[in-house]
């Protein structure tokens, strides 16, 4: 077989096609790089061990523009995103399957350092890729590449974490500052710089959950406040849990620089995506416990206690503001479009 | 953050509200217009009323640009960009805002319309040198402080010798917008306005002054931050108290009594007065609205492209007119959060977050809804 010019080259038609094009790919650039045990059986699927306890599943596409980013790339945020989604549920992650969309021209460098960042985040979060899958589509048909990855994970005995586990008077804490993830996104397509570049909090967050819930696995709701923010994230509990929040603003971490981005773009922190932090709601007399043991943790150094939830039928989320008066956090409409003035 | 956060203080806001609360006469009701949709979103992201006597008033102004811009307008805008096959380029919020035909820009969007969100004018002059092919139609809106860069960009695409580059100038004028609310409505009694903070940068304190002289009204030009806003408010309830009606600058760090005599120049270069110009709210306002000088009419995309505009009625039930001119509140209107809310916004002023309904919606309803 010959080799593919990794240096150089590009994806042609021919790469998703099915003839020798195509297994040269898979086997120069993604059995090479995400190579294991079950990816090396080299079937359809992946037979794996019996596992014991509660399976969990969890999918996600990753679409992100531009594809890398000050702090990751679509390749580890495609691990972590699916990693934390399972981790979420109260459940150590096992294994990963990836579906790539290639678009034609894509080149292979980037598609090999791609591939390369999500073996090394899988590696390090101990979570194999056992199963893939490539396509190619003309060009004009996809941005580079999307990739979709599903978790399966299992849940750990004698927890239940669920968005609608939220009770009045349980305390709302975050592992770390907020909004990291969409600003150093937003700054690389918008061109801002800053003299401390914002860099994207992409992680997989189970060792975290996991250091959590040996301290303490009352936990209520564990939640990553990925698209749409904090503030997405705690109105979906709120709405599941038919309850309110009131947040305390001075309470909430945010980074000097990404407080300046979103001034700067008219933006609010609270709405923008994050990629390596959790949402943890608990019993309010355990929330001393829950800060420690997130705050002993490398990814929850920061942790913070942010609200209460409370009894309210309407179901609304507000915020104490830094300037003693209150508001609404309200979900956003639409895309978190700039304002004019 | 350093001078932002200094004026989002706690403490000092807490100590503003007490002098406040101490400066407000017995059984006297202040009612207070804030023009612009800034301080309208600074009052309701901040929470500002809760540190506020319930004497004070503060009725929403329309000082948000797309609020004020008719359907008519963005109907202009659709047709330009789905029959003439323009790149239209505008700003964000503009978007979102309801045309004929259950139409938005989005909507055209999605219907194929060429239809690109930019941060500047200077975006938009990126994207006509790069398309020579085809002809791209920047729609402005928003009141002095967003005019002088259009101004530029129409300059600079005359130097160049940009052919297909147009601007859809829906450009207008504040203290035109206060006169007519003063002048057109009915029932609304007002004390005082706190008056625009960018806008002021441009065009100075003095405009105002007819507004005290003519009308007795205090006129405290505030900056768009919350003490600004209190402290403002502060100056108001002294003058109204004291009797006096005067143009005070709260906001002395970037608005003087002239204002930016440069961004003057180069508005008036480009620019002219319109004879009059529908807004929604307040009707057809004469000299409300600035147009291109004929110098410049190959840049004027209403000329260039013989679109005329057509008024179009509002919604029925929506009241976004009265709310406007301060008659009515976001939540007297009988489709506010019902059949109106940001998603499925019936009436421009539920599209920015700078419409006095989309602010009640998003910040403030915790306060009404049951």
């Amino acid at each position: 077989m010959t080799t593919l010019n990794l240096k150089t080259g590009h994806i042609d038609l021919s790469h998703g096609a099915g003839g020798r094009a195509m297994a040269q790919l898979i086997e120069q650039i993604f059995a090479r790089e995400l190579h294991n045990d079950y990816l090396a059986q080299g079937d359809d699927g992946a037979r794996l061990p019996s596992a014991h306890g509660k399976l969990v599943m969890a999918t996600d596409a990753h679409v992100v523009s531009p594809l890398f980013f000050p702090g990751g790339d679509i390749g580890c945020l495609a691990v972590h995103g699916t990693i934390n989604d399972v981790a979420m549920m109260g459940a150590t992650p096992l294994y990963l399957a990836a579906s790539f969309i290639l678009e034609e021209g894509f080149p292979f460098a980037d598609l090999t350092r791609i591939v390369a960042s999500m073996a090394a985040a899988s590696r390090e979060a101990g979570v194999p890729v056992v199963t893939g899958d490539t396509k190619v589509v003309e060009r004009g048909k996809a941005d580079g590449v999307f990739i979709a990855t599903t978790g399966v994970g299992v849940l750990r005995d004698g927890v239940d974490c669920s968005g609608r586990n939220a009770c009045p008077g349980d305390a709302v804490l975050i592992s770390g500052p907020i909004g990291d993830h969409g600003m150093a996104i937003m700054s690389v397509r918008e061109n801002l710089s800053f003299d401390s570049p914002i860099v994207s909090d992409t992680a997989a967050l189970h060792g975290l959950t996991s250091a959590l819930l040996d301290a303490m696995p009352e936990v209520h709701v564990l939640r990553d406040p990925t698209r749409g923010g904090v503030a997405a994230t705690l109105n979906e509990i709120t709405r599941q849990s038919r309850v309110g929040i009131v947040l305390d603003e001075t309470a909430i971490p945010v980074r000097p620089a990404v407080a300046a981005a979103c001034e700067l773009l008219g933006l609010d922190p609270l709405n923008i995506a994050n990629e390596g932090r959790l949402i943890a709601i608990c019993p309010a007399h355990l929330a001393g416990t829950a800060l420690a043991a997130l705050r002993a943790h490398p990814l929850g150094r920061d942790a913070a206690l942010i609200g209460r939830v409370e009894q309210d039928a309407r179901c609304f989320v507000q915020m104490v503001t830094r300037f003693g008066g209150r508001r609404m956090i309200d979900w956003l409409s639409g895309d978190a479009l700039p304002r004019i003035c | 953050m350093k001078y932002i956060d200094d004026f989002r203080d706690g403490a000092l806001a807490r100590g503003l509200a007490s002098a406040i609360a101490a400066e407000v006469q017995p059984g006297r009701e202040y009612r207070l217009m804030e023009f612009c949709g800034g301080h309208t979103h600074a009052i309701s992201r901040y929470g500002i009323a809760d540190l506020l006597p319930p004497s004070i008033r503060l009725i929403h102004g329309p000082g948000c640009p797309v609020c004020v811009l008719p359907i008519g307008r963005i109907d202009q805008a659709i047709r330009l960009a789905l029959d003439r096959g323009a790149i239209l380029c505008t700003y964000a919020d503009t978007l979102r805002v309801p045309a004929s035909g259950k139409l938005t820009l989005q909507k055209a969007k999605a219907q194929g319309a060429d239809v690109r969100m930019i941060y500047s004018t200077a975006d938009a002059l990126a994207i006509a040198r790069a398309q020579p092919g085809r002809e791209v139609v920047f729609l402005a809106i928003g009141f002095e402080t967003t005019t002088p860069p259009t101004a530029v960009a129409v300059i600079q695409a005359a130097a160049e010798g940009l052919k297909n580059f147009s601007v859809l100038c829906n450009h207008v004028l504040t203290p035109a917008a206060m006169h007519a609310i003063l002048n057109v409505a009915q029932g609304v009694r007002l004390d005082g306005f706190i008056g625009p903070a960018h806008v002021s940068t441009v065009i100075g304190s003095a405009p105002y002054e007819p507004f005290p002289r003519d009308y007795g009204k205090p006129v405290v030009i505030a900056g768009f931050e919350p003490l600004d806003v209190m402290r403002a408010i502060q100056m108001l309830i002294r003058q109204i108290n004291e009797g006096r009606a005067e143009v005070e600058n709260e906001f002395t760090r970037a608005v003087t009594r002239a204002g930016n005599r440069k961004a003057q120049v180069l508005v008036e270069r480009v620019f002219e007065l319109r004879d009059a110009f529908e807004w929604r709210g307040l009707g057809t306002v004469p000299h409300s609205a600035l147009r291109l000088r004929d110098e410049y009419a190959r840049f004027d995309a209403e000329r260039k492209f013989a679109v005329s505009y057509v008024a179009v009625p509002d919604h029925k039930a929506c009241e976004c007119a009265a709310i406007l001119r301060g008659e009515k509140r976001p939540e007297e209107c009988k489709i506010f959060a019902t059949a109106c809310t940001p998603e499925t916004p019936i009436g421009s002023c539920m599209v920015s977050s700078e419409g006095a309904c989309a602010a009640h919606y998003s910040y403030g309803r915790f306060r009404s809804a049951a």
